[in-house]
C-alpha cells in the first residue's frame, strides 16, 4: 500500500492505496466523494472528470498514487457552500440535465473552460466539453446553459 | 366545457420550474447505482465467454476459490432449476447453461473482499470450451446451411420449411398490395439495412445486493422498473417474491436498456452463498458486449404511388435479428412501418431471427426507427422520381381520425397532420440549402404504453404533500409528477415533494417504458390527488355541518357552493390539515389501475446535411423535431425528449454500429470505437411542441420519449441521400459507405 497526501477541494486528505487503485477509485471509495462516476474506466466518456492542479482531467486513467502533493477539485467542490455556482443553477434552469450522470463530468469541466475563457463561442463550448459524453440531452440545453452562465459571470465581474 | 378549453386553465401545468431533485444532480449528491456501499460489502466480477458460439466442457474455480479475499464463486448450478418462458430466457442470458451462445456471454461470477482482488481470482477460473459454429448476421441467419442456435425455439406463428433460427412471425394488413401496385404510375421496391445499436446509457449497470439464509433480501439498483427486478430475482433464486425488497436508485440512462435483467440475480446468488452483501458494477466493455444491444435488421419495402402523390399500395418484409433468444421487436417494427398512412392496400410481414450476439433489449420505440428509415426513404425517392413535395405527400396520404391503421384498428384523435403542417410552416422548411447539402423530411410513430400502476398521496400536518410514485424517474418525471399534484390540489408546486417507493412500499408499478411515466403515474397522480381531494373536502363538510357534495374544491382551499355558498369562509388545505388528526386521522389519496387510454403519438422531422465528398464524412447542419406530446407537462423536459431522441438517431444514422468479426467476437465494446454523438459532432436541435391532446389522459397528455426517435434515421438518411445524390440504404452511413456509394455512381 501507498501512502498519499494530497489536497481535495481545499481540504488536507491522506490515504493509502494499491498501485494499481485509480484516483476516481479512491476518490469513490475511499475518500466518500461518490460525484465524480465511472462511465467507462477508459478515458473514453468524462464522467469522472475531475480537475488536478485546475486542469481537467479523467480521474479513472491517474493513478491514485500520482495525487501526492496535488490539489484535486470534484463536483463536491463546484458550489461555495450553499451558494450554487452559475453553472449548476443554469444547469437546472435550462434543464440541461436528464438523468444527470454525465452533469458532475460535465459542470467540472465547464468551471475549467470558463476559468480559462470567460467568452467561449458555442463552437468553442462544444469542442472542450466532446470528451464528456451525454446520451440523455443531444447538448442542446447544456451548450446553452454553458454560455448563459459564462453571460451571467462576465456581467458580475 | 370542451376538453380542449378545459387544457388553456392550467397554473401550474405547461410552466418550466426548476425539477426537484436538481440540486442533489448538480452537486453530485445523488446516489446512483454505483454510489451505495454496506457495511462488510463484497465485490463482484462476472466471468465471460470469448467465444461467439461454445459447449461449457468444465468450469474449475477451485483455484479461484483458494485465493485472497475470495468468499463466493457461482455458476448456472447456483439458480433456480426448472424454470419456463420468458424467466429461463433471462436465466438463460444472465449466467450461461451448457453453451456460450455469445461472445460475452456469463459463465461464471466471483465475490471478493475488494475488486482487485475479484478481478485478480477472475483469471484463475479455468473454463474449457469445445467452440461451435456460429452466426452472427440475420440474413446468414436464416439460410440452410446456418448453424442452429436452439433447436425448437420457434413458435407455432413461423410458416412450415423456414430456418430453425426463425422463431416467431407476424403477419398483418388489408386489401391487396398487388392490385394497389397495379394502380401505380411507379412502384419502387428497395433492400435496407441497419446494424445493431446499444442504448448507450452513460452509468453502467450497478446493484448492490444481500440475500440471507432465510430468504430475506434487500436490493439496490439501477433500473427502469424495480418491481420487475424483484419478480426476475425471486424467480431466478426460488425465494419467495415479498422477502425481497427492491429500492431503485437514481438511474444514469435506460432508453430500454434497463428494462431487463441482466446482474440483480448473480449479486443475490454471490451474496446468498457469501453470506454478505454484493456489489456488482459492470465495466463498459461488458455492457457492449453482454447487455441490450437493439435488434440489427433487413427489411424490403416496396411503395406504389400515382403522379398526385396518391400512395396505391404498400408492403413489406422486416427480418429482425435478436440475438442468442427470442424477440426481436419485428411485429412493432412491422405494425410500425406504414402506420402514418391511410393505405386500402397494405400487408407486413416480420421475423424473430436468432444468432450467436447478446439478447436483445428494448431500446426506445424498439422497431419502429428502423421501420421508417426504409419505408420514408422510398417514399422520399418517390417523390424525387415524380417531382413532389415530400411535406405535401405525406399530408396527401396522412393517417388521421377515424381511418383505418395499416395494422388494423380505426384512430382515435391523432395528430399526425397538424406535425406535418407545422413542419411545413416552420422557416426550416423553406430555407435556402446550401450547395451540395441536402435536405431530409421523415415521420415516426411509436403507439406508446400505460401499464400497471399505483400511486399514493399523503398529506403533511403542514399542509405539503408527500407523493410515493413507483416508476423510476429517467429524465426529470418527479417535476412533472409535483406539477400534476399542485394543479389538482391548488397547492404551489414547491408544496410537493414526490419520491420514487420501494417495492415494499407501493403495489405493483409496471416498468418506466413504453413513454408511460408522464401519462400513467401522471393520471395516476391526478386521481390520488381528487382522491385526496374528496377526503379533504369531507372534513370541512363535516366542520360545516353541511354535505360533502355541497363542497367544492378551488385553489387549495374548501368552498361551500351551491345552497351554503358564501355561508363559510374558504378553508385552506393547511387549516384542514393541521386539525386532520382529530378529525378522523390521516388524509391520504391513492389511484392503483391499469389505465387504458395511452394516446398514439406522431412526429415529422426535418433534417439538413452537408456530404463530403472527398472523405465520406456527414455534417448534420440543422435539425428540427415536430412532434405530438397530447399536453406538455413541463415543456423543457418535452424538449430535452425531442432533442435527445434526435441525436440518438443521428448517432444511429451516422456512426454506430455493433462490429463483429469472423470468429463472432465483438470488435468495439468501448465508447472509443463504439462513438456516440459528442457536443461538437452536433448543431443546435429546434423542437416545436405540437398538442392535439389525448382524450385518455385527463389532461390530454401523450408520452414523448420515443417517437422522438422513429424519423430520425429516415430523416437523416434522405438528407444525406439528396446531398450525395445516391439513395443510402445500409445504416450507419460512416464514410466508407458513402465514398463507395459516390464511386459507385461515379
Amino acid at each position: 500500500m501507498i501512502h498519499v497526501s494530497t489536497t481535495v477541494n481545499g481540504d488536507a486528505r491522506e490515504f493509502l492505496c494499491d498501485p494499481r487503485e485509480t484516483l476516481l477509485d479512491v476518490l469513490r471509495d475511499r475518500l466518500e466523494l461518490t460525484g465524480a462516476k465511472e462511465g467507462c474506466g477508459t478515458g473514453d466518456c468524462g464522467a469522472c472528470t475531475v480537475v488536478l492542479d485546475g486542469r481537467p482531467v479523467c480521474s479513472c486513467l491517474v493513478l491514485a498514487a500520482e495525487a501526492q502533493g496535488h490539489e484535486i477539485g470534484t463536483v463536491e467542490g463546484v458550489s461555495d457552500g450553499e451558494d450554487l455556482h452559475p453553472l449548476q443553477r443554469k444547469f437546472i434552469e435550462h434543464a440541461a440535465l436528464q438523468c444527470g450522470i454525465c452533469t458532475p463530468g460535465i459542470l467540472v469541466a465547464a468551471k475549467a473552460l470558463l476559468e480559462r475563457d470567460p467568452d467561449p463561442s458555442e463552437t468553442e463550448v462544444r469542442y472542450w466539453l466532446a470528451g464528456n459524453l451525454c446520451r440523455c440531452t443531444g447538448y442542446d440545453k447544456i451548450v446553452r446553459a454553458v454560455l448563459d452562465a459564462a453571460s451571467e459571470m462576465r456581467e458580475a465581474t | 366545457m370542451a376538453f380542449d378549453e378545459e387544457m388553456d386553465e392550467f397554473k401550474v401545468v405547461g410552466t418550466r420550474p426548476d425539477r426537484p431533485d436538481g440540486i442533489d444532480k448538480v452537486t453530485g449528491r445523488a446516489r446512483f447505482g454505483a454510489d451505495a456501499t454496506a457495511p462488510g460489502m463484497l465485490h463482484a466480477v462476472i466471468i465471460r465467454s470469448p467465444h461467439a458460439h461454445a459447449r461449457i466442457v468444465r468450469i474449475d474455480a477451485s483455484k479461484a476459490e483458494a485465493a485472497h479475499g475470495v468468499k463466493a464463486v457461482v455458476t448456472r448450478a447456483d439458480f433456480a432449476d426448472g424454470l419456463e418462458g420468458e424467466n429461463w430466457n433471462i436465466l438463460e442470458n444472465l449466467m450461461a447453461g451448457e453453451r456460450a451462445l455469445y461472445d460475452g456471454h456469463a459463465v461464471a461470477a466471483i465475490a471478493a473482499t475488494s475488486s482487485l482482488a475479484a478481478r485478480d481470482a477472475a483469471r484463475l477460473v479455468e473454463v474449457e470450451y469445445e467452440v461451435l459454429p456460429h452466426v452472427t448476421d440475420v440474413d446468414e441467419a436464416m439460410q440452410e446451411a446456418a448453424p442452429v442456435i436452439r433447436e425448437g425455439a420457434a413458435d407455432g406463428s413461423v410458416p412450415a420449411g423456414m430456418h430453425p433460427n426463425v422463431v416467431r412471425c407476424h403477419d398483418s394488413g388489408h386489401g391487396d398490395p398487388e392490385e394497389g401496385f397495379a394502380e401505380a404510375d411507379l412502384v419502387i421496391e428497395e433492400r435496407f439495412t441497419t446494424e445493431a445499436t446499444h442504448q448507450g446509457y452513460i452509468e453502467p449497470h450497478a446493484c448492490l445486493g444481500t440475500l440471507g439464509p432465510d430468504g430475506r433480501g434487500e436490493l439496490w439498483c439501477c433500473t427502469q422498473g424495480h418491481w420487475n427486478v424483484q419478480k426476475v430475482c425471486a424467480a431466478l433464486l426460488d425465494v419467495e417474491t415479498s422477502k425481497l425488497r427492491v429500492t431503485a436508485s437514481e438511474i444514469g440512462g435506460g432508453f430500454g436498456g434497463k428494462t431487463a435483467v441482466f446482474i440483480e440475480p448473480v449479486a443475490l446468488a454471490l451474496s446468498r452463498k457469501a453470506n454478505r452483501p454484493v456489489k456488482l458494477v459492470m465495466p463498459r466493455a461488458d455492457v457492449f458486449r453482454a447487455t441490450g444491444p437493439t435488434a440489427s435488421t433487413s427489411m424490403d419495402v416496396k411503395i406504389g404511388m400515382k403522379k398526385d402523390g396518391t400512395i396505391t399500395g404498400a408492403s413489406g418484409v422486416f427480418r429482425c435479428q435478436g440475438g442468442a433468444f427470442p424477440g426481436a421487436p419485428m411485429e412493432f417494427t412491422a405494425m410500425c412501418a406504414f402506420a402514418p398512412y391511410a393505405l386500402k392496400h397494405v400487408r407486413q410481414v416480420g421475423y424473430d431471427v436468432m444468432t450467436n450476439r447478446p439478447k436483445q433489449a428494448a431500446y426506445r420505440a424498439p422497431g419502429s426507427p428502423m421501420a421508417a428509415f426504409a419505408v420514408e426513404s422510398v417514399i422520399d425517392e418517390l417523390c424525387n422520381r415524380l417531382g413532389l413535395d415530400p411535406i405535401d405527400v405525406r399530408l396527401k396520404n396522412a393517417s388521421r381520425e377515424g381511418t383505418k391503421a395499416s395494422f388494423g384498428p380505426s384512430w382515435d384523435r391523432i395528430g399526425l397532420v397538424e406535425t406535418l403542417e407545422a413542419a411545413k410552416e416552420h422557416p426550416h422548411f423553406s430555407a435556402p440549402l446550401a450547395e451540395g447539402a441536402g435536405r431530409g423530411i421523415s415521420c415516426g410513430f411509436w403507439f406508446n404504453h400505460a401499464g400497471e400502476t399505483a400511486v399514493q398521496l399523503a398529506l403533511s400536518e403542514d399542509g405539503t404533500v408527500q407523493l410515493s410514485v413507483g416508476t423510476p424517474d429517467i429524465g426529470g418525471s418527479r417535476a412533472s409528477m409535483c406539477m400534476m399534484a399542485a394543479e389538482e390540489l391548488g397547492i404551489p408546486y414547491e408544496d410537493v415533494r414526490t419520491t420514487i417507493a420501494d417495492t415494499a412500499t407501493l403495489g405493483y408499478n409496471e416498468i418506466s417504458h413504453g413513454s408511460r411515466v408522464t401519462y400513467a403515474s401522471g393520471l395516476a397522480t391526478i386521481e390520488a390527488a381528487r382522491d385526496t381531494v374528496k377526503k379533504l373536502c369531507k372534513r370541512a363538510a363535516d366542520k360545516w355541518g353541511i354535505d360533502a357534495e355541497a363542497v367544492e374544491w378551488r385553489d387549495g382551499c374548501a368552498i361551500p357552493s351551491g345552497p351554503n355558498a358564501g355561508d363559510f369562509d374558504p378553508m385552506p388545505i393547511k387549516e384542514i390539515a393541521g386539525r386532520m388528526g382529530q378529525t378522523g386521522g390521516p388524509i391520504v389519496g391513492h389511484f392503483e389501475a391499469t389505465p387504458e387510454g395511452a394516446g398514439v403519438s406522431f412526429a415529422t422531422h426535418i433534417v439538413d446535411a452537408e456530404v463530403d465528398r472527398e472523405t465520406g464524412a456527414t455534417t448534420v447542419t440543422r435539425y428540427t423535431v415536430v412532434q405530438d406530446a397530447g399536453k406538455a407537462i413541463h415543456p423543457s423536459y418535452v424538449e430535452g425528449q425531442y432533442q435527445g431522441g434526435a441525436a440518438q438517431g443521428i448517432g444511429w444514422a451516422l456512426n454506430e454500429e455493433y462490429i463483429y468479426d469472423e470468429d463472432g467476437r465483438l470488435l468495439n465494446a468501448g465508447f472509443l470505437d463504439y462513438r456516440i454523438p459528442v457536443a461538437s459532432d452536433l448543431p443546435m436541435i429546434d423542437t416545436v411542441i405540437v398538442e392535439v391532446p389525448n382524450p385518455g389522459h385527463p389532461y390530454g397528455v401523450r408520452g414523448v420519449g420515443e417517437t422522438s426517435i422513429c424519423p430520425p434515421l429516415a430523416a437523416i438518411a434522405n438528407a444525406v441521400s439528396n446531398a450525395a445524390g445516391v439513395r443510402m440504404q445500409d445504416l450507419p452511413m460512416r464514410p466508407s459507405r458513402i465514398l463507395e456509394a459516390l464511386k459507385a455512381r461515379s
